[in-house]
């Protein structure tokens, strides 16, 4: 039995996004998330990504612990005083800390720091501008690793299948490819994960924001960096906390922004090195 | 069987029987992992993050990286110290030996860096594009470059009279030698600062802050290498001692400058921890220590001085990039406006 309005929603029906070329995005709304973790199953299921351990974080419910090689979708769980979620919070026991679950996915930005550093192009921005790993031509020099402002992508370790690879989200390229919706969005039972196109997307956020607002979450906000070096990006969260508190950074920035000051110091630095020897060879 | 003596009692026996009596007697136990509902919950903040757990990934690279970094400086700043010496210094004997350390630098590099890729196999995919916003393609390009120059101009160079004798035209033979040592001298000294932008220009607070001054200290500690790894061949000469005095002038400067300068969580790694005792070896041996060596007259020692603190300096700063990125506090305060 289909849960709410099935292929009828919006969220689940079937689109042809790629074929053209119609950016997409993600909204995730913590608010109504119930922490099955059903999209991380569905995440490493569909997209056969190898398990990464059995750790035990102590970390609330949260034995994941991060996104990265082999972890695409990761639901956080947070304990907050109860007051701290407003009117939203569950009835019971004002001493009983609230529960706040958010999943977290690669961001997709609009101007990406491992796509701008892969020396290879193995890292691609797709038809439906997702930022995509070919794994095929990726050598694994783990640039993108310390290039992703939101410590998303990864070099798989030994002795996991593909190795010495970066991975992270494709975004279902190969599901949208055949215009159904990504594996974990097509999994979440309370549409917390809303998959669309970007527009309609940052719409549905922007008015879903306005109503926890009023609901009490005052302190509610966006996160979808526009106002940053990144441009925004392809997945936007609803935050009811501050986003530091989520491990998310506050202010994300590419790191293409430090190339003029850098560059200019490494070519000053090599025109006065050249100066030097010569000068010290030509004097002395 | 049964005239056996009694096996000593396993530790792990004799910790249930004690949980048993705790429990008998308060109606509770506590241990880790047993705290229940009700007790503490796990602090969050936004002052400590998620957990406390990283924001961002720690770098992948393992110990060819710093290796390459040294070795590739060293060799970069080589091919200009053979160039100035031939052309200005007229001294083939200081300029052969440049050009070997070059050359040898420019095969053992590529090695190095195939052997920190996660698919080797793959190296020439760096070869695929050619991408100015990435400072690794730029690199990986400028290595290529560096070699397809600096082995031909010590080949060259090594064998000028030979080809002399085998007819080959005076103007050729040296025309060819001027470009391939232009060539290595400008592709050097780029391969000596780019890894300053390379780890600069990246999400890791304590190298992007430090974006500026990567490639100027990887400049140096390229130059000064190179002088010192001629004096320790035996090439005890002026320009040469004038070099590595001043290298290791500013790099004193340098050192001093970012244990003063300092910006919080931010560069923390810079200054405490294993890569803070790491940078600071490196500083001194490569700066103060350095210098004083070569004014008392112990010149070799102020080279081996050198090349210690510059090896060990590239050590420090990829140690620094990982301790950065482990710190979340770190990726906090580099988003927080900066007072004043």
């Amino acid at each position: 039995m289909p849960i709410g309005d099935g292929l009828a929603s919006p969220n689940q029906a079937p689109h042809r996004y790629r074929d053209e070329s119609v950016p997409v995005g993600f909204f995730t709304d913590p608010t109504v998330c119930i922490g099955c973790k059903a999209c991380e199953v569905a995440c490493k299921e569909w997209n056969g990504v190898p398990d990464d351990g059995y750790a035990f974080t102590g970390d609330s419910y949260d034995n994941t612990g991060a996104l990265g090689a082999s972890t695409w979708r990761h639901v956080k769980f947070l304990e907050l005083e109860a007051p701290s979620l407003g009117e939203l919070a569950s009835p019971g026991d004002e001493t009983d800390p609230s529960w706040l679950f958010l999943s977290d996915v690669c961001k997709h930005c609009e101007v990406a720091g491992c796509l701008e550093a892969c020396p290879t192009g193995a890292i691609v921005r797709t038809e439906v501008a997702s930022v995509l790993v070919q794994d095929d031509v990726c050598n694994g020099c783990g640039y993108c690793v310390v290039s992703c402002p939101f410590g998303v992508v990864d070099r798989r370790p030994e002795p996991q299948p593909g190795a010495g690879g970066a991975f992270k989200c494709t975004f279902c390229y190969d599901r949208q490819a055949d215009g159904l919706t990504p594996a974990c969005a097509k999994a979440c039972p309370t549409e917390s994960i809303v998959f669309g196109p970007l527009e309609r997307v940052r719409e549905l956020a922007s008015r879903r924001l306005g109503e926890v607002r009023a609901a009490g979450l005052s302190e509610a906000t966006l996160y979808d960096p526009v106002d940053t070096s990144v441009g925004g990006t392809h997945a936007v969260f609803l935050l009811p906390v501050q986003p530091g508190a989520l491990g998310l950074p506050p202010a994300p920035e590419s790191p293409t922004i430090h190339l003029r000051a850098a560059w200019t110091s490494a070519l000053a630095t090599a025109a006065a090195c050249i100066a030097a020897s010569f000068l010290a060879f030509t004097l002395l | 069987m049964t005239d056996r003596a009694p096996e000593p009692r396993d530790p792990r026996e004799e910790r249930l029987d004690r949980l048993r009596e705790e429990a008998a007697r308060t109606g509770r136990v506590t241990g880790t992992g047993v705290t229940a509902s009700g007790g503490p919950v796990p602090p969050t903040s936004v002052a400590a993050g998620y957990y406390g757990r990283p924001i961002l990934k720690p770098p992948v690279w393992t110990w060819e990286v710093p290796v390459y970094l040294f070795v590739g400086g060293t060799a970069g700043m080589s091919a200009v110290l053979a160039a100035a010496a031939l052309w200005l210094g007229h001294s083939v004997l200081v300029a052969r030996t440049a050009s070997f350390v070059a050359a040898a630098g420019a095969l053992i590099s590529p090695v190095l860096l195939t052997l920190d890729l996660g698919r080797p196999s793959r190296f020439l995919a760096m070869l695929r594009v050619f991408k100015l916003r990435s400072a690794m393609s730029v690199g990986a390009w400028t290595l290529v470059a560096f070699c397809g120059a600096a082995v031909p101009a010590a080949a060259l160079l090594a064998f000028f009279p030979e080809l002399l004798l085998a007819g080959v035209p005076r103007g050729l033979a040296g025309g060819a030698l001027d470009v391939a040592l232009a060539a290595a001298a400008l592709f050097g000294a780029l391969l000596a600062t780019y890894p300053g932008v390379l780890l600069g220009a990246t999400a890791i607070p304590a190298w992007s802050s430090h974006r500026a001054l990567l490639p100027l200290h990887f400049g140096l500690a390229g130059l000064g290498s190179a002088a010192a790894l001629l004096e320790l061949a035996g090439h005890r000469v002026e320009p040469l001692w004038a070099l590595g005095l001043g290298v290791a002038l500013v790099e004193t400067g340098v050192g001093a400058w970012v244990e003063l300068r300092r910006l919080g969580a931010v560069d923390r790694p810079l200054h405490s921890g294993r890569s803070g005792v790491l940078l600071r070896v490196a500083g001194v041996c490569a700066g103060p220590l350095a210098v004083a060596l070569r004014l008392a007259g112990l010149v070799p020692w102020a080279a081996a001085s050198f090349l210690v603190g510059a090896l060990v300096s590239r050590w420090g700063w990829v140690e620094a990039g990982k301790a950065s990125a482990a710190d979340p506090v770190a990726v906090l305060e580099a988003g927080a406006p900066r007072p004043g």
